[in-house]
């Protein structure tokens, strides 16, 4: 199985300098980004409610988090009353360690797999390959990505990086019943996935889920996709084992009429996503027999103590801020170092590692122009650059070192930005740090977590001119 | 410690600061669809996923669906147990009752299958089945390659949250949007990857005729 790892990842300037010098991608990334940008913004513009559903969505998962420990002990009642074994796992290793002791008590030596950012976040499937069990991801991009030995590199479509033809050339070297004369129209490629995992949806014992929302009140699980590979993984093996982030919370059954607008028009960008599967723990004569649900921490509650990055949490992981982000679109998802990829991992992954010992986790909140178009386009309204400013304070002082001007402003900035009208002062912030640190128009050489951005050349000081406008200048002669 | 009392000592922990008031939700947003013609939207917006919509008059019902099955070559049909009998008249099909309970091998043995619904959302075009009567359990309406749901004009409702009302969330619900779908290559939506590839919704509506 895969043994592609994000350890040992460089951080994001190194990373994204290799990206930027492929040419393939970029050109994978802008024919997606461009796609799916337009479908959003035609279902969105649809809805005259939307800032309305964006208020409650913020709200709804507010609400969870003040309360987190009653919601979670509702929770744990309810799917605990509907015959589901509730686990609790503080940390990747706990969550892994469990799942792996119930395949195994399952007498099971392979897992079927529906996509979950949390399994992704802690590395299920390694431990699971250590332990002597295969696990087969299921979704499409999914199984590109683990065919392929790649990693993922967007939330929604992990495998956004490739391209029709490099999908039938991997299907064609690493997938033994794809027909010869397999093409790359996409109805084929998807009839040769379907072919290929059949088989193993009908016979395997254990499935492996994540849940993109639990019901506090009921104790029910919603899983949201696309192919129906959930739907197999949900509903045929006798075993389900969901791993789920303890931020999935909401509190009643009512939340989820506004979730399940905001989540698939902000994500694939349609009224409605083809499937949808809630259960509440046990349903006799229909599904599996035994059901599992792991909660995890690993890293939230860390998240949850800062009272600017906590609302990273509200995070429904729909994939929206990639989508409309400068930077991702030229960097690709690779070059943030985690699975989750973009302007919520740039604000994410710092948290929930740490900064002070992982450099890739420090560099990231420097992954970003405070441009905006990601609290724009966020159906929870996380204000991605305010967080983005508040942890390159933190990161500053993670790495400690002299009082440096940057240390400064940033701190200044993290000041002003508790208050209201957050999002105009951080676009203001890159204007007050050029004129703070550029000398005659230039940023030089920086210390700390900035240096790796201009270490080769001076970087002109972004005035007030558009990101676009100013990469296009930086980067004359290259990519564009 | 173990692990359970440690993260909820976490979580206290981290809250320990914030504000006591709980966090009020505005609901402003749009509970109804106003001065719509649900049935027509709904079918409208069936059909923009690429699925097959037929409105019937309740007496039309039968024979629209003997020639939805003939149209997709169903030979063998699989049905819930209780699904009315005067939906099936004269079809020529095999039918098997999911009664006693089909093995797996024995569903993916049929072409299709025949169901209700509980709700069905005009906005986004979605049917939602519970496992309520005429639907049966999950597995039935997944694997069979032709899915045929027959709808109740009565159960057509506007919004996202009128449905939501409606169904009981402690039941298994599966709300279904079109035939399976993929947006993993390059972004555009395929139909029929590992759920039904063909969706046939039969709306049945009295003031049809
Ligand atoms: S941060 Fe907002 S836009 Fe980005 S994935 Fe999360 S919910 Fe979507």
């Amino acid at each position: 199985m895969s043994g592609a790892t994000w350890l040992g990842m460089p951080a994001f300037p190194e990373a994204a300098r290799t990206a930027l010098a492929d040419e393939q991608l970029q050109a994978n990334l802008r024919t997606a980004t461009t796609t799916i940008r337009a479908k959003r913004e035609a279902v969105v513009a649809e809805r005259a409610d939307w800032e309305h559903l964006r208020a409650a969505g913020a709200a709804i998962k507010d609400r969870t988090l003040r309360h987190l420990d009653r919601y979670l002990l509702r929770f744990e009642e309810q799917a605990t009353a509907a015959g589901a074994v509730v686990h609790w796992a503080r940390d990747a290793a706990e969550a892994n360690r469990i799942v792996v002791d119930l395949v195994r008590a399952a007498d099971a030596d392979e897992v079927i797999k529906v996509k979950s950012m949390v399994t992704q976040e802690i590395d299920l499937n390694a431990a699971l390959a250590a332990a002597g069990i295969t696990a087969y991801e299921t979704d499409l991009a999914e199984l590109i990505v683990q065919l392929g030995d790649d990693l993922p590199s967007h939330i929604l479509v992990p495998a956004i990086h490739r391209n029709r033809s490099q999908i039938r050339d991997i299907f064609r070297r690493e997938m033994p019943d794809a027909p010869d004369d397999l093409t790359d129209d996409p109805a084929a490629l998807a009839a040769a996935a379907r072919r290929h995992l059949r088989r193993k949806f009908l016979t395997a014992r254990v499935a492996v889920s994540g849940a993109n929302f639990a019901v506090a009140e009921s104790g029910a699980l919603v899983v949201v996709e696309s192919e129906g590979n959930g739907r197999m993984c949900l509903t045929l093996p006798e075993v389900l084992i969901s791993v789920v982030g303890i931020e999935k919370l909401v509190p009643t059954w009512a939340d989820l009429e506004v979730m399940l607008q905001l989540l698939p028009r902000s994500s694939t960008g349609e009224r409605m996503n083809p499937y949808t599967s809630t259960w509440r723990g046990v349903h006799p004569g229909d599904g599996p027999r035994e059901v599992h649900v792991v909660l995890l921490d690993n890293g939230r509650t860390d998240v949850l103590a800062d009272d600017v990055g906590r609302q990273a949490l509200r995070c429904i992981r729909c994939s929206a801020c990639l989508n409309v982000c400068p930077v991702y679109e030229r960097t690709g998802g690779h070059a943030y170092g985690s699975p989750y990829p973009g302007p919520i991992g740039a604000i994410l992954t710092p948290q929930l590692r740490g900064m002070r010992d992982d450099p890739v986790a420090a560099s990231l909140p420097y992954a970003s122009t405070l441009c905006g178009a990601c609290y724009e386009a966020c159906p929870v309204r996380i204000d991605i650059p305010a967080a983005l400013v508040h942890l390159r304070a933190r990161a500053v002082d993670a790495t400690r070192g002299p009082l440096s001007p940057e240390r400064t402003v940033m701190r200044a900035a993290a000041w002003t930005l508790a208050g209201p009208r957050r999002l105009a002062a951080a676009q203001r912030l890159a204007a007050l740090a050029g004129a703070l640190l550029g000398r005659r128009g230039r940023i030089g050489r920086l210390p700390g977590p900035l240096a790796a951005w201009t270490r080769t050349r001076d970087t002109p000081v972004p005035p007030g001119q558009s990101f676009r406008t100013w990469w296009r200048r930086n980067r004359r002669g290259t990519a564009e | 410690m173990n692990a359970r009392d440690e993260i909820l000592g976490r979580v206290r922990g981290a809250l320990a600061a914030a504000p006591d008031a709980e966090v009020e939700v505005p609901r402003r947003y749009a509970r109804t669809a106003d001065g719509v013609d649900v049935v027509r939207l709904f079918a409208e917006r069936v059909g923009d996923y690429r699925a097959t919509v037929r409105i019937v008059a309740p007496e039309a019902l039968a024979p629209v669906v003997a020639a939805e099955l003939r149209d997709a070559a169903v030979g063998t049909l699989a049905v819930p147990p209780d699904l009315p009998h005067e939906w099936l008249i004269e079809t020529g099909v095999e039918v098997r009752a999911d009664s006693p309970v089909l093995s797996v091998n024995e569903l993916d043995g049929c072409d299709g299958v025949l169901t209700g619904c509980a709700v069905a959302i005009a906005e986004t075009g979605t049917i939602v089945l519970d496992g309520g009567p005429t639907q049966g359990r999950r597995a039935l309406t997944l694997v069979p390659d032709v899915h045929i749901c027959v709808v109740p004009a009565s159960v057509v409702v506007g919004t996202v949250p009128e449905a939501i009302t409606r169904l009981d969330g402690t039941r298994p619900l599966t709300w279904v949007s079109g035939p399976s779908a993929t947006s993993d290559i390059e972004l555009n939506r395929i139909e029929g990857v590992h759920g039904p590839r063909r969706l046939v919704v039969i709306v049945v509506d009295r003031q049809t005729g």
